[in-house]
């Protein structure tokens, strides 16, 4: 974003607007990627409130993950208590 | 030019802890953080009894050590708050990481320095390296000779490092002692005119849940350098809006301040530099050296930072010798602080020479007598043309 | 000030959609500090101002141009966030008076770090001259961020990079320091310890905190998969195994009563949680078998200590 920008035309005392961090798409980072059984999902929002990346989308108490920024780190799959989230390695 | 009469000042009889917080009371500070050190105490505790009178209305906090204290004015900045705080020696020190902070972050507090001895040994008296130690750090600094100086100082750095073109923290420093506790007539403005000149501060952004942003980041080598870099024009722009608040400044209080303080320097073939209390003894030690046919002058910091380099090759244009007067010892330097900073605005383009002298350490007081001596010895050296070496007044040795 | 009433919640549904930490941080796979400051920041609807000390949140959430937060966040330095957050608090108070500024609840973040060591003096202030603001400790039982190194919340015979486990000395020879019973003496509304597996009672903490009407502290255990060397998905499994082997106790004080939230009536032998951790690999050595006694010994007497607190009714 601002790494090719002068110092005149960055912000001064380095202060940012809010969340330009979702710029940044972790979503590479896994090797393995969760993926939601929605006949299983009791729609419990467990897997979306646990997330550490808060990389699970949630439009009421339907859930979705999101990819960009999933690091796949197998939280979710352990935790939803009725089992409806597998973990399947990437492909290369 | 307005009378004294005129813009209702009145005369009032402060120590120049008193004074400043006096200032500070009357220019709206919104947020204090007190940490007592000797011998700026007296600042925290007039503050304390403005605010137990009903007198000021403004947070203030006890903070529990010095770097807590202007850890909590950046964070009442950083809120919208106008900040101020007072220390002195080791409590400066023990700021001394929050004081590129307060910089980088670009937040315009203000700190009032009883300047005092560095321990160790642990010295409680007047010398100047607490406030020259932390020169680089990004703050504008003034230094006041008086009472008086240290009301003006306190109002002033308010304008100056709220003005948009610098946001950048400042602080200004008294001789501890000498003038922290010595009772002086102090003319001040009207409450009325103060609050109309400083208004209320307009923060460029602050901790607004209406406008979330992020302050302090972590940068790395692709990003961090282009900050440093704007607060080196803001430094610069620093120099401008310091001389036209002094010119504000003058048209209220009839007043005029100036990067420095010059007397007699016109035809001055040597000149004495010093800073704070000094400065008066020295121009007594200057009236004494013309009596005896020494064409002697005075030039006494009042812009340390930016440093005043236009002023300072004006000053020094056309005369043959210098003694500068040091009240620290940057021991394995080459010279004094005021050395080093002079001989980097002239050089090469002024033909003069230069000696330094260091007094008055831990307190030790100084006598015109001696400032008169080392206006001669300089004259006499540079007729030698001998090189400078570090001389220290007042040392048994 | 004006009054702030969080009841608890019963439904995560309850939470607000929008994240308040958001995704792209730096922070590792797994990492449970990343679960607090998300839960903590979404506990309650009203947007909160975040103090953060320096350390793994601030540093993986905040990486030029990127930050992670979509609430007024600030950081300073590492040791003063309860000092930097009581200039915000105060100031916000008067401002809002003046209608020059809005208030919001405060949340200060610091890691053990920066709360049990360097930042114990902001700290105990900030306590001491009863501003309202929550003060939460992630603790991830290290100098994570730094690359592993002890703290004073390291647990005793835990390996860290400047306690590693050698052939003389096997890890860290202290104990872990009684945080939360410093900060109880300070005689505040409002203390209580969480674990980020109990999500439900780190949320209704927050929100308790958040209502009181002074300084409020949690300190809740933030498991570190990358620092402990364990596996990426079980960062909630390690914050249940704690709190099941009574190594850590989740209690509340309020107004100067300890209350336990969880009795944990069949406790698990405090080896069912050390082996899951590569740092504790070493105590199971045949010649450290002795400190694996030790440290059951001291989780049994820590328990007991405590209900005896328990039963003292009003103490601090």
């Amino acid at each position: 974003m601002s790494f090719n920008k002068k110092y005149k035309e960055m912000e001064i005392g380095a202060v940012l607007p809010a969340a330009t961090g979702l710029q940044f798409k972790t979503g590479d980072w896994r090797t393995e990627r969760p993926i939601i059984d929605y006949q299983k999902c009791i729609e419990c929002l467990i897997c979306w409130s646990l997330c550490p990346d808060s990389a699970i989308k949630r439009k009421g108490t339907k859930v979705e993950i999101n990819y960009d920024y999933c690091k796949g780190c197998g939280i979710c799959s352990v935790e939803c208590p009725v089992k409806a989230i597998r973990m399947e390695r990437e492909e290369v | 030019m307005a009378t004294l009469q005129e813009t209702k000042q009145k005369m009032m009889e402060f120590t120049g802890d008193h004074a400043i917080a006096y200032g500070a009371k009357q220019a709206g500070i919104d947020f204090v953080a007190a940490y007592p050190i000797t011998p700026q105490t007296v600042i925290v505790e007039k503050l304390s009894e403005y605010l137990a009178d009903g007198m000021m209305n403004a947070k203030y906090i006890n903070m529990e050590s010095e770097h807590s204290a202007i850890s909590a004015v950046i964070g009442a900045e950083l809120a919208g708050a106008r900040g101020f705080t007072a220390t002195s020696s080791q409590g400066l020190a023990l700021m001394f990481e929050e004081l590129p902070v307060a910089s980088g972050m670009r937040m315009p507090l203000v700190m009032a320095v009883a300047m005092r001895a560095l321990s160790a040994p642990i010295n409680i008296h007047c010398d100047h390296s607490d406030m020259l130690s932390v020169r680089d750090q990004g703050w504008v600094m003034m230094i006041a000779e008086n009472a008086q100086e240290a009301y003006d100082q306190t109002i002033m750095s308010f304008k100056i490092a709220e003005d948009p073109s610098v946001q950048l923290p400042a602080m200004y420093g008294i001789d501890g002692f000498i003038t922290t506790h010595n009772m002086e007539n102090v003319y001040t403005l009207p409450d009325e005119m103060v609050s109309e000149y400083l208004g209320v501060r307009k923060p460029l952004y602050r901790l607004d849940p209406d406008n979330p942003m992020t302050f302090g980041p972590l940068a790395l080598y692709d990003t961090y350098f282009e900050f440093r870099r704007q607060q080196h024009d803001a430094m610069m722009n620093a120099y401008e809006v310091t001389k036209e608040v002094f010119g504000s400044y003058e048209q209220m209080s009839g007043r005029k301040y100036t990067p420095l303080k010059n007397y007699m320097t016109d035809d001055a073939e040597v000149l004495i530099f010093a800073a704070a209390s000094t400065v008066g003894t020295a121009r007594l030690a200057v009236r004494k050296l013309r009596e005896e046919g020494v064409k002697a002058g005075v030039s006494g910091v009042t812009l340390l930072r930016p440093f005043p380099v236009p002023e300072v090759m004006e000053t020094f244009s056309n005369v043959k010798a210098v003694a500068v007067l040091e009240r620290m010892a940057s021991l394995g330097s080459p010279a004094g602080p005021h050395y080093m900073d002079l001989a980097s605005a002239v050089y090469p383009q002024l033909d003069l020479r230069m000696y330094d002298f260091i007094y008055g350490l831990g307190g030790r007081d100084i006598d015109w007598t001696t400032i008169a001596q080392t206006a001669k010895t300089a004259l006499s050296d540079a007729e030698h043309k001998r090189p400078n070496e570090t001389r220290f007044l007042g040392v048994r040795e | 000030m004006a009054k702030r009433d969080y009841k608890p919640i019963t439904k995560l549904s309850d939470l607000p959609e929008e994240n308040r930490l958001v995704s792209g941080h730096r922070l590792c796979a797994g990492c449970g500090p990343a679960i607090v400051a998300r839960l903590a920041t979404l506990a309650v609807p009203d947007t909160p101002i975040v103090i953060n000390a320096t350390g793994c949140l601030e540093v993986g959430t905040t990486f030029y141009p990127y930050t992670s937060w979509s609430v007024p966040w600030a950081h300073v330095t590492f040791e003063n966030a309860a000092a930097v957050a009581s200039g915000v608090v105060e100031t916000l108070d008067k401002l809002s008076k003046e209608g020059r500024a809005k208030d919001a609840p405060v949340i200060a973040f610091g890691g053990d770090g920066g709360t049990f060591d360097i930042g114990l003096q902001a700290l105990s202030g900030a306590l001491e001259r009863g501003h309202r603001f929550l003060y939460i400790c992630y603790d991830n039982e290290t100098y994570a961020n730094t690359g592993v190194q002890r703290s004073g919340a390291t647990p005793f015979g835990a390996a860290t990079t400047t306690t590693p486990a050698g052939r003389v000395i096997p890890g860290k020879q202290e104990w872990k320091k009684d945080l939360v019973g410093i900060v109880a003496a300070h005689h505040i509304p409002y203390a209580a310890t969480s674990s980020i597996a109990y999500y439900r009672d780190f949320i209704n903490k927050v929100r308790k905190a958040l209502s009181q009407d002074g300084p409020s502290f949690i300190h809740v255990f933030a498991p570190c998969t990358f620092g402990w060397r364990f596996d990426t998905s079980q960062t909630i499994q390690m914050g249940k195994l704690i709190v099941e082997t009574r190594i850590f106790p989740v209690f509340e004080i309020e107004n100067g009563a300890l209350k336990f939230n969880f009795k944990v009536p069949n406790p698990k032998p405090v080896e069912e949680y050390l082996k899951t951790q590569r740092r504790f690999a070493h105590l199971f050595k045949p010649e450290n078998k002795n400190l694996i006694e030790l440290i059951q010994k001291n989780t049994n007497e820590n328990w007991e200590r405590l209900l005896r607190i328990e039963a003292a009714g009003k103490i601090f």
